[in-house]
């Protein structure tokens, strides 16, 4: 009963406003749309500049190069969309980029299948860890995943102790897995395409994946709703971890020499990709969708650079420049919102 | 159904008890299992180690830490703020490389120095700017330009290095001061300047502020202080700091990189939050976070001494900050669950509102 | 209207509830009995126990003593999950929906219609949101996102939300504070429908031209209590007040007599879109001049804005002759201005802060020597307006939380006097405090204005805004619709004022 929060005031007596009313707005994919939009023009602009962009290998790189980063930017996705973050994600990755390598190297004849299930597995144990500190000992995420990411990459040393694992320690059949295309897609990215369509659909079509969303709106109104925080944001965190352990293998796979530092800093350019494509820090916002689009936008430019005849040492400020555009962008189409919708101006 | 009208005679209390209150606030204060710690890790190091408690190994544990130290200072108020700078480690590299551009320019180091720290405070009030006019949370702003500023150090120097600082300068950071062994004169600036960071936060009306933003934003703001301007100052601060750490990074080192101190904000962090101070805001002391940043450069410094290899001490490192946050957390809800005894507890209170 | 009472036994029913926190007694002598087809209203002043009923009903307080039952069957409502299963539903007067989702999903959280493979039935879902919607005659899509909703269109929401549930309790608790005439003309459609489908309706409201016109039968609570139920056709809006107000002016309230002296605040035209509009007055050395209103007239938001932390769009304010800038807390302080806000945990203290840096936070740079600022001084400072205000305390370094409410209140009211400000402004000042410390607080306002102080005193409660008040400017939705001198100020023509009803012989 606070006098304070309710916006209140003179009554309009008139026609009824079109607060919210009026026009539905329903809710549209317009943020990723205009990631993909921003993909499509980089892309088609560097091929009118260079059509070698676009040949096949050009293209094979472009997935292959986008296919470890989205996967790990779906997996992000989920956890901020409770509004959590996870930053051992890198470390996540090269634990099991190294641990499915070891795996090869230790037991030759592991069969593939087996020896990419303990990969991801890793993933998802680390990740496990992780959500039950935060749900359960009720620590920040950033803090927990602050200290994993020196765990999990310090254990990943001491078990590489320094070595490395080449390629002809693992099987033909596995480093294949690079190679192989499916319907001129290779296979990596194909998998990876897979991850994102089949998460998105989760999350939009399940009750639980919807109660992710919930979390992230507002956790105490999601507690008073029955729905069970906890459990939820565990899974979240497994799930992250599981798909960071998926980019290891696919990592693997693809490079087939592995030591310790695979995934080594990556932690933040997978947050920028998720951010980039519209999935808010504050949680509650965002599809893997874009964060899959944010990722493809990322490598698109790292690959564009050259072609524009642009140092590829502006990469990295131009990625910056691009999460402090779409966090921005995001804020004003937010306030905009407001004012256009009218209330819910009040305080700072 | 009157209400009642006598209006209980307000009990005169009688005087408290004259300052017990000081030793067991310094005993249950959140930052000395901390110092505890460092202290135990020195005696032990020193007892165990004959290399430790030498004057060589002591220097070189000092300029180890020195650049983390000297970051993790207005961390510390930023933190305590409820806010937070991940730009820091890119500030420092875009100043080490602003620095090697403008020597091998030509330009007087006094000069150069001084350019650098002006850039690094425009830098942070670039992050200040964002957070406090525009509105965008800390995390994400600071993401943004750990990125951005990370990559204009790549843009001046490429992957490129410059060595050619001057040998004087370069020697001159790592001088012992007074000729002591074992104690750079940088480890006494950064001790010196610590303790002017502690008085700011400890006994200003400044200080008090920045508890008081971090506890409760909006009661800060009710009381008068101007909660925008002095995040703004805070990040400004930050900046300048960092770019300050740069420059003797680059002198201590002998050398600027665009790649240089990657991933050390999260070191700056993890220090300052082993330090005692709550990511949450409102909470912590700068005793606290430098005893952190020691016990950090110690143990691993020890570690290193044992012929213990890197990883070990990365493990050893996340696994010291997360008890450093899951201690506390544990504790204080194993004494929600042990009933306190009425003797402890507070006052009977009236009309304790609902 | 349905006059004979139903055979079967009412859906839900309170009977002799008591419920207190700590020693304030929110409820002590509790009935109701809510009948299907009805809507039933609930009247009482502020502090009359109208929100502590509601949480009771919601399953959020369980009561000391007393039953809840439920078709007659005795109940115990442990959690709110409890009270929803039983059938009731409560729109609060701010719904907490999920901003990110769209309003179908809000409605159907936790609980979505679901294919066989279990997925969300989407096209279901929407169907029955559009559904439930034509019912309410809500014009709402159901893809339509929560964030920006108006209040009303939340409320809405929310009560789509409790029909699906198939709830046959509502309780709308203060419902139309936040909505516009239209809006809540919209409500009063909807809740008749419901009431027409049998629903039984709880409707809390200041407003007695909604109450008279919407509900079948009013009850009145006093301090908790019981007062009277009887069908809305035998009342009157006079003899609702009286029963609301039912006592005198007492002795809780040690108003000294003061000659005011020279005009020390003056506010001309102040307004924000939307919140409060033309407000001008002016306050007196040693007066003390009460903003009276409902909850939501503007009153908190008027003084806020005066003391500088909200802006204003347009009018101008004067300290002692002299123009203040808006907007800087920092410049309304230097001008003498004090504001001890509304909400004290919130606003007025930080809780996790000591005794003494809470006292005496107002006043650092003044305690500080040569830029130094000690917990000495700092702890000498408080215990001196310790003793003045005789706060009860264990020890200055204790945490400001472990104070009880009263105390709390004294060391916001220590922190502010410490300021020596010219003209202070109290928002609610006992609210929640226990009666000895209220009275404390009455006398410690008298005598401060007694010493020349001008008070500007907003309050909810009538008996305080009388007993203390020199004048009563009484708000009704944003703008000052009534001024009254002391002698001319009683229940009725401040209730007549706030309520916006229209001026009787008194009033100008």
């Amino acid at each position: 009963m606070t006098s304070t929060t309710a916006p209140t005031g003179p009554r309009p007596e008139g026609p009824p406003s079109d607060k919210g009313t009026g026009r539905a707005r329903p809710q549209r994919p317009v943020r990723e749309l205009g990631v993909l939009l921003a993909v499509v023009l980089l892309v088609a602009g560097t091929w009118i500049q260079n059509p070698g962009f676009l040949s096949q290998q050009g293209v094979r790189d472009l997935f292959l190069g986008a296919t470890v980063l989205s996967v790990l930017a779906v997996g992000q996705a989920l956890v901020l969309i409770t509004k959590n973050v996870d930053l051992s994600v890198g470390s996540v990755m090269g634990l099991s980029a190294f641990g499915t390598a070891a795996l090869f190297a230790a037991l030759p004849g592991i069969p593939v299948p087996l020896a990419m299930a303990a990969g991801i597995g890793i993933g998802a144990l680390c990740g496990l860890a992780n959500g039950l500190l935060v749900a359960t000992v009720q620590v920040p995420a950033l803090v927990v995943t602050l200290g994993t990411l020196y765990a999990y990459r310090g254990f990943g040393h001491w078990w590489a102790d320094g070595g490395q694992i080449n390629a002809h320690q693992m099987p033909e059949a596995f480093l294949a897995l690079g190679g192989v295309s499916v319907l001129g897609v290779p296979l990596p990215a194909a998998v990876a395409a897979a991850v994102v369509v089949a998460t998105g659909f989760y999350l939009a079509r399940y009750r639980s994946g919807r109660e992710l969303y919930a979390i992230g709106s507002d956790a105490h109104a999601a507690r008073l709703s029955g729905i069970s925080v906890g459990r939820r944001v565990v899974a979240a965190f497994a799930a992250n971890g599981a798909l960071a352990g998926l980019a290891g293998v696919l990592f693997t796979a693809r490079y087939g020499t592995v030591d310790s530092t695979a995934g080594f800093g990556m932690e933040l350019e997978v947050v920028a990709a998720a951010v980039v494509g519209g999935v808010a820090i504050a949680g509650g916002v965002g599809t893997v969708y874009g964060a899959a689009l944010g990722a493809v936008l990322l490598t698109t430019i790292t690959a564009a650079l050259p072609i524009w005849q642009i140092d590829q040492f502006w990469h990295q400020a131009v990625v910056g420049a691009l999460i402090l555009s779409a966090i921005g962008l995001d804020r004003l189409l937010a306030l905009r919102n407001a004012r256009k919708l009218g209330g819910g101006t009040h305080g700072p | 159904m009157a209400p009642e009208r006598t209006a209980p005679a307000p009990r005169p209390r009688e005087e408290p008890a004259p300052r017990p209150g000081r030793v067991r606030s310094l005993l249950s204060a959140r930052e000395s299992p901390v110092v505890a710690a460092l202290l135990v890790s020195l005696v032990f190091a020193s007892f165990f180690l004959d290399m430790f408690a030498t004057g060589r190994n002591m220097g070189f544990l000092l300029l180890s830490v020195a650049a983390i130290a000297l970051m993790a200072l207005p961390m510390t108020l930023i933190v305590i703020t409820g806010e937070i700078d991940l730009s820091v480690a890119s500030t420092l590299a875009l100043s080490s490389a602003t620095l090697g551009v403008l020597w091998e320019a030509g330009i007087p180091i006094e000069t150069a120095l001084l350019i650098c720290l002006v850039l690094g405070a425009a830098l942070g009030a670039f992050n200040g700017l964002l957070v406090t006019v525009f509105g965008l949370p800390s995390l994400a702003v600071t993401i943004g330009t750990m990125a951005l500023y990370r990559g204009l150090a790549y843009v001046l120097l490429g992957d490129r290095a410059v060595a050619s600082y001057p040998q004087d300068w370069v020697s001159g950071v790592r001088a012992p001061f007074l000729g002591i062994a074992g104690l750079p004169w940088i480890a006494v600036a950064i001790l010196a300047l610590a303790a002017l960071f502690a008085v700011l936060l400890h006994a200003t009306a400044i200080g008090r502020s920045l508890y008081d933003i971090g506890n409760n934003t909006e009661a800060a703001r009710f009381t008068g202080v101007p909660v925008r301007r002095t995040e703004f100052w805070l990040f400004t601060l930050s900046g300048t700091v960092a770019s300050g750490a740069g420059v003797f990074w680059t002198l201590q080192y002998g050398t600027s990189r665009a790649d240089t101190a990657f991933g050390l904000e999260l070191q700056v962090v993890a220090a300052v939050l082993l330090g005692g101070v709550s990511i949450f805001g409102g909470v912590g002391t700068v005793l606290g976070v430098m005893s952190g940043v020691l016990l950090l450069g110690t143990v691993r410094n020890a570690l290193q001494l044992l012929g213990v290899s890197g990883d070990v001490l990365q493990i050893v490192t996340g696994l010291i900050l997360i008890a450093s946050v899951v201690g506390p957390n544990l504790v204080a809800s194993l004494r929600r669950r042990i009933p306190v005894p009425t003797i402890l507890r507070p006052p009977t209170h009236h009309g304790e509102r609902p | 209207m349905t006059q004979q009472p139903p055979p079967a036994p009412p859906p839900l029913e309170l009977v002799r509830v008591a419920k207190s926190f700590a020693s304030v007694r929110a409820l002590r002598d509790m009935s109701l009995e809510l009948r299907s087809g009805e809507i039933h209203a609930l009247v009482g002043e502020n502090g009359a126990g109208k929100s502590t009923l509601v949480k009771t009903i919601a399953g959020v307080h369980r009561p000391d003593s007393g039953w809840i039952r439920a078709d007659g069957v005795p109940v115990t409502f442990a959690r709110p999950a409890d009270a929803q299963r039983a059938g009731v539903a409560v729109i609060h007067q701010e719904p907490t929906l999920f901003p990110d989702l769209s309003v179908a999903e809000n409605i159907f959280i936790g609980r979505q219609p679901r294919t066989r493979l279990r997925t969300i039935d989407r096209a279901r879902m929407r169907r029955e949101t559009e559904e439930v919607f034509n019912r309410l005659g809500v014009p709402l899509g159901p893809d339509h996102p929560a964030r920006g909703l108006s209040i009303a269109d939340q409320q809405l929401v929310e009560i789509a939300k409790a029909l699906t549930r198939r709830a046959r309790v509502l309780v709308m608790d203060e419902p139309t504070a936040a909505l516009s005439g239209v809006e809540a003309e919209r409500l009063f459609t909807v809740a008749r429908t419901l009431r027409d489908q049998g629903v039984a309706l709880l409707f809390i409201s200041h407003r007695f031209d909604e109450v008279f016109a919407l509900c079948d039968r009013i009850t009145v609570v006093r301090d908790g209590s019981f007062v009277s139920c009887d069908p809305a056709a035998d009342l009157d809006v006079d003899t609702v007040v009286r029963r609301m107000v039912g006592r005198g002016v007492d002795t809780l309230y040690p108003k000294q007599e003061t000659e005011p002296g020279r005009v020390l605040l003056e506010v001309e035209g102040l307004t924000r879109g939307g919140v409060f509009d033309g407000i001008g007055f002016t306050v007196r050395a040693g007066e003390i001049v009460a903003l009276a209103g409902l909850v939501g007239a503007g009153r908190s938001e008027v003084v806020r804005a005066l003391f500088g932390v909200d802006r204003y769009d347009a009018g101008s304010v004067r300290v002692g002759g002299a123009r203040l800038a808006q907007g800087d807390p920092k410049a309304a302080m230097a001008a003498g201005l004090a504001l001890v806000p509304e909400d004290r945990r919130e606003q007025g203290l930080v809780m996790e802060a000591s005794i003494a840096r809470n006292a005496t936070s107002t006043r650092r740079g003044a305690l500080s020597r040569l830029g130094l600022l000690t917990s000495r001084a700092e702890d000498e400072a408080c215990r001196s307006w310790g003793e003045r205000l005789s706060l009860k305390y264990r020890r200055l370094t204790d945490p400001v939380s472990t104070l009880s409410g009263g105390n709390q209140q004294k060391v916001v009211l220590a922190k502010w006097l410490a300021t020596g400000p010219s003209v202070l402004f109290v928002d609610e000042p006992t609210r929640g405090i226990d009666v000895g410390t209220k009275a404390e607080v009455h006398r410690l306002l008298s005598g401060l204005a007694g010493e020349g102080l001008a008070v500007v005193m907003v309050s909810s409660e009538l008996p305080e805004v009388l007993g203390m008040a020199d004048r009563v400017l009484v708000m009704h939705e944003g703008r000052i619709t009534a001024e009254l001198d002391r002698d001319e100020a009683d229940e009725e023509s401040v209730m007549y004022a706030a309520t916006g009803q229209p001026p009787r012989e008194a009033l100008r």
